[in-house]
């Protein structure tokens, strides 16, 4: 294959990839509305001393039965979609001839295929269609920005960039990415979620959700992953830097909204184990922490002058 | 500043006595709290972010002293206030010193507790089972005796802390969790220690060099040194070396024109006076190690050279000059100074790679390689203010005071006779520098240790869960024996159940009985 044709099946991939995630949307929307149809009467049956959630009446049983349906679309819409975008990156990677995460174009096309992929492998593991939509969402926008504002031909890269770190640095900052998104998604729903228990009205929409409680432990769970990541990828960045700039630390804007970033989710694993502090707060955190893992990627590669600018638009 | 709540320290909702002791007492009890290394974490976050946003001495003092002159109001009071320093500012060391003291104040504690907890047995099994949130209950043929052997050697085989008591066995797992924060937490000391070590006794300095010349590490051949309190700048290593060839290379395709692609210099190094050389070829992240020292290469520009005569016709300069780029396409600017022509001469010049012009931007670069270069010239006589006593920078002409001659463009080989008869200037050609950070940071290596540390206490901290198994079997007077197994997950609220479950399976193929009833589980 001709460099121009990889170049032109690359961005195929990323658009047919884009078309599909739309589906996926879609398809996650009515499933996620069917869902909040059902009523919620209360719990039956206890096991255990803990309730159990066994009382769900549909309201009309063809609604729900569409939903499942349409949340099982979704699902598999999202796999063929991560599975195009995937393709389209190593087809980037093979017309760049190098690893395709070298500039911020290619930095968001290959941190929507870290953040479908943590959502895909957690939804492995458990029933997370309630979570489809706001990934999905994050996902188009991440790849929406990047064909629009970030595109940029492949090129060679600077020689600051010139290696191996550049494969394991970026890698591990770009997945924490994904990881922070979903974290943060999870995190804005349990919110929602916590509110309306409060209340105690868990109708409509807000009843496909969780319980308060399961959003809570899975946002930790997700950060409790990703936290040692984000701290592998400073100090990889460091090493990096120590070799590139001749210092390992020098508070460059982008280290030190990666220190930022990395204080907010130190202060999330331990408001988690404080008393007062669980539950909201936390939640709060949590999208702190993303917040300033945006600024970090966008504000500093775009409106500051720091040494990690030649990423390129 | 630990990881669980359960051996915090508790919050005194009480106000502090009067008293001298119990006034310490209080404080530390405030200051090693869980709530107030919460809010110094968040305050550490937040005094970070002005350090990222206004300009920093240490990266771009330029830049800084343009921003206070931007702002005359706002830009002394920032400056007093250590805005412009900010990670060196009193007030951010004493966010994160108080935040070391909140860390060793939870951490020494918690050590001896650990150790305790290392060397004491699992407590006693609770009388009621089935209370807990994992559980399972069978009836056994097998003696009490028996069953609680086997749970006991089923739980050793799986690398539980096991005792035994009184119908009862007990067990625990996953110790490392606690050692693995403790780990973590020690490591960050060690971290912040490594860093001040390095800022004590380390130095970075940096030149430029010319094609062609050379560099001996001593304090005077600098352009700018900065070392730690604790250097003696004469102990500097007795390197040296000579920049013998520089290479780049830049991109011409239409999408990233200009990009920088190679960056390479050669260089011949002495390693110490009176050793042989060694050709050695230095790249960016390619560094060489010289002696505890790095040489980093990290920039590069043009140095056109200019043959000047006087007014008199003795010829007062023949070298390369130093210009410092002022874009990507290396649109350089420099200044030749000439004190002792006849008359004193200064030279103010534009160095372009690739000469464009136009409406708008003036004499520019267009492409940052040598395809068509030219310089532009403005020669001034008079008082060059060198003799004043005031240091001067070698890149900028103060023009006060001094009258201007006339302005020139030159190609390669052209000369020009400034007018009034005073003198020529000759544009032979042109050389390339190099820029160059050489540093010795003895804390590096072991702040990456505990980096490393850190990140595997960590990782232990937050993926090893703390559990109790608990095994209790008694007759129930029908000569059968009722056994139950319950699990208590210590550290973050997960599911015991699999574990549960797995012993049960164990006890009971070695037991032989069937257990009746299912586990149940959160």
């Amino acid at each position: 294959m001709t460099s121009a044709s990889l170049a032109e099946w690359s961005n195929l991939a990323v658009y047919a990839s884009m078309l599909i995630l739309i589906g996926a949307l879609v398809a996650f929307a009515i499933s996620f509305a069917a869902k909040g149809q059902r009523v919620l009467t209360p719990s039956l049956v206890t096991v255990g001393g803990t309730p159990v959630e066994a009382g769900v009446m549909p309201a009309d049983r063809s609604e729900v039965l569409s939903g499942r349906r349409a949340g099982n679309i979704a699902m598999s819409l999202t796999w063929l979609a991560t599975g195009v975008l995937f393709i389209g990156l190593v087809l980037r990677g093979l017309w760049a001839g190098r690893v395709p995460w070298g500039n911020m174009y290619e930095f968001s096309l290959a941190a929507s295929v870290a953040l479908l992929g943590v959502f895909l492998v957690v939804s492995t593991r458990r029933d997370v269609r309630w979570l489809g939509l706001p990934v999905v969402v994050i996902a188009l926008l991440s790849l929406g920005l990047a064909v629009t504002v970030l595109y940029t031909e492949a090129a060679q890269l600077v020689p600051a960039l010139k290696s191996y770190w550049l494969v394991i640095h970026v890698a591990a900052a770009v997945i924490c990415g994904g990881a922070f998104a979903v974290a943060a998604s999870i995190s804005g729903l349990y919110l929602w979620r916590e509110r309306a228990e409060q209340k105690g009205r868990v109708i409509g929409l807000v009843s496909s959700l969780p319980d308060a409680s399961r959003l809570d432990t899975l946002a930790y769970r997700i950060i409790a992953f990703a936290f040692p990541l984000w701290t592998f990828a400073v100090i990889s960045g460091a090493i990096w830097a120590e070799a590139a700039w001749g210092r390992y630390w020098g508070w460059d804007p982008k280290e030190t909204w990666a220190f930022i970033t990395w204080v907010i989710y130190a202060g999330y694993l331990h408001a988690r184990a404080t008393a007062g502090w669980r539950g909201r707060r936390a939640a709060y955190i949590s999208l702190v922490g993303f917040a300033s893992f945006l600024i970090n990627y966008f504000g500093v590669n775009l409106f500051v002058n720091s040494l990690h600018s030649y990423a390129g638009l | 500043m630990t990881t669980a709540t359960d051996q915090m320290t508790t919050e005194p909702a009480s106000p502090p006595p009067l008293d001298g002791t119990g006034f310490l007492r209080w404080c530390w009890r405030q200051l090693t709290s869980m709530r107030i290394a919460l809010i110094l974490l968040f305050l550490l976050a937040l005094a970070s972010i002005p350090g990222s946003v206004l300009p920093q001495r240490g990266l771009d003092p330029i830049r800084v002293t343009d921003w206070m002159e931007g702002n005359p109001t706002w830009g002394p009071i920032l400056d007093r206030l250590g805005f412009f320093d900010v990670f060196s500012a009193p007030w951010f060391a004493a966010i994160y010193l108080l935040l070391c003291i909140s860390v060793i104040g939870c951490v020494l504690p918690r050590s001896r507790l650990h150790w305790r907890a290392l060397r004491s047995s699992p407590p006693a099994a609770p009388r009621r089972l089935d209370r807990l949130a994992a559980h399972r209950a069978w009836q056994s043929s097998a003696t009490a005796d028996d069953v609680l052997d086997a749970a006991a050697a089923t739980l050793r085989k799986r690398r539980w802390r096991v005792a035994r008591g009184g119908g009862w066995v007990a067990a625990e797992k996953g110790y490392w969790r606690e050692t693995g924060n403790l780990v973590f937490h020690a490591a960050l000391i060690v971290l912040i220690v490594g860093v001040a070590y390095g800022a004590l006794f380390g130095w970075r300095g940096n030149v430029i060099v010319r094609e062609g010349t050379g560099f001996a590490d001593t304090l005077t051949q600098y352009d700018a040194w900065g070392g730690g309190r604790l250097v003696d700048p004469a102990d500097l290593p007795p390197f040296a070396f000579t920049l013998e060839d520089f290479r780049v290379e830049f991109d011409r395709s239409e999408a990233q024109f200009g990009s920088p692609r190679l960056f390479e210099a050669d260089l011949t190094v002495w390693p110490a006076p009176g050793e042989p050389s060694e050709s050695v070829v230095v790249r960016v992240n390619e560094p060489l190690s010289l002696d505890g020292a790095k040489v980093f290469l990290v920039g590069h520009g043009y140095a056109p050279i200019l043959e000047l005569r006087d007014g008199l016709g003795r010829l007062v300069h023949d070298q390369g000059v130093i210009f410092l780029p002022q874009d990507g396409n290396m649109t350089s600017t420099g200044v030749l100074k000439a004190p002792d022509a006849t008359p004193s001469l200064g030279i103010q010049g534009l160095f372009l790679a690739t000469a464009a012009l136009d409406d708008v931007r003036g004499p520019h670069s267009s492409f940052p390689a040598p395809d068509d270069p030219a310089v532009f010239l403005s020669a001034w006589a008079g008082d060059l203010g060198l003799d004043d006593g005031v240091p001067q920078s070698i890149y900028r002409l103060d023009t006060e005071g001094m009258t201007q001659l006339g302005l020139r463009a030159l190609r390669p080989g052209e000369s020009w006779e400034i007018p009034g008869g005073n003198g020529t200037v000759d544009f032979v050609g042109f050389e390339r520098w190099a820029s160059f950070q050489i540093a010795h940071d003895p804390g590096k290596e072991p702040a990456l240790i505990a980096s490393i540390l850190a990140l595997s206490g960590l990782m232990l901290s937050l993926f090893v869960r703390r559990r109790r198994i608990w095994v209790r079997a008694a007759p129930d007077g029908s000569g059968e024996t009722v056994v139950s197994v319950a699990g208590l997950m210590r550290s973050d609220d997960g599911d015991l159940t699999s574990d549960v479950e797995a012993v049960t399976v164990a006890v009971v193929e070695s037991t032989g009985t069937q257990p009746q009833g299912r586990s149940t589980a959160t």
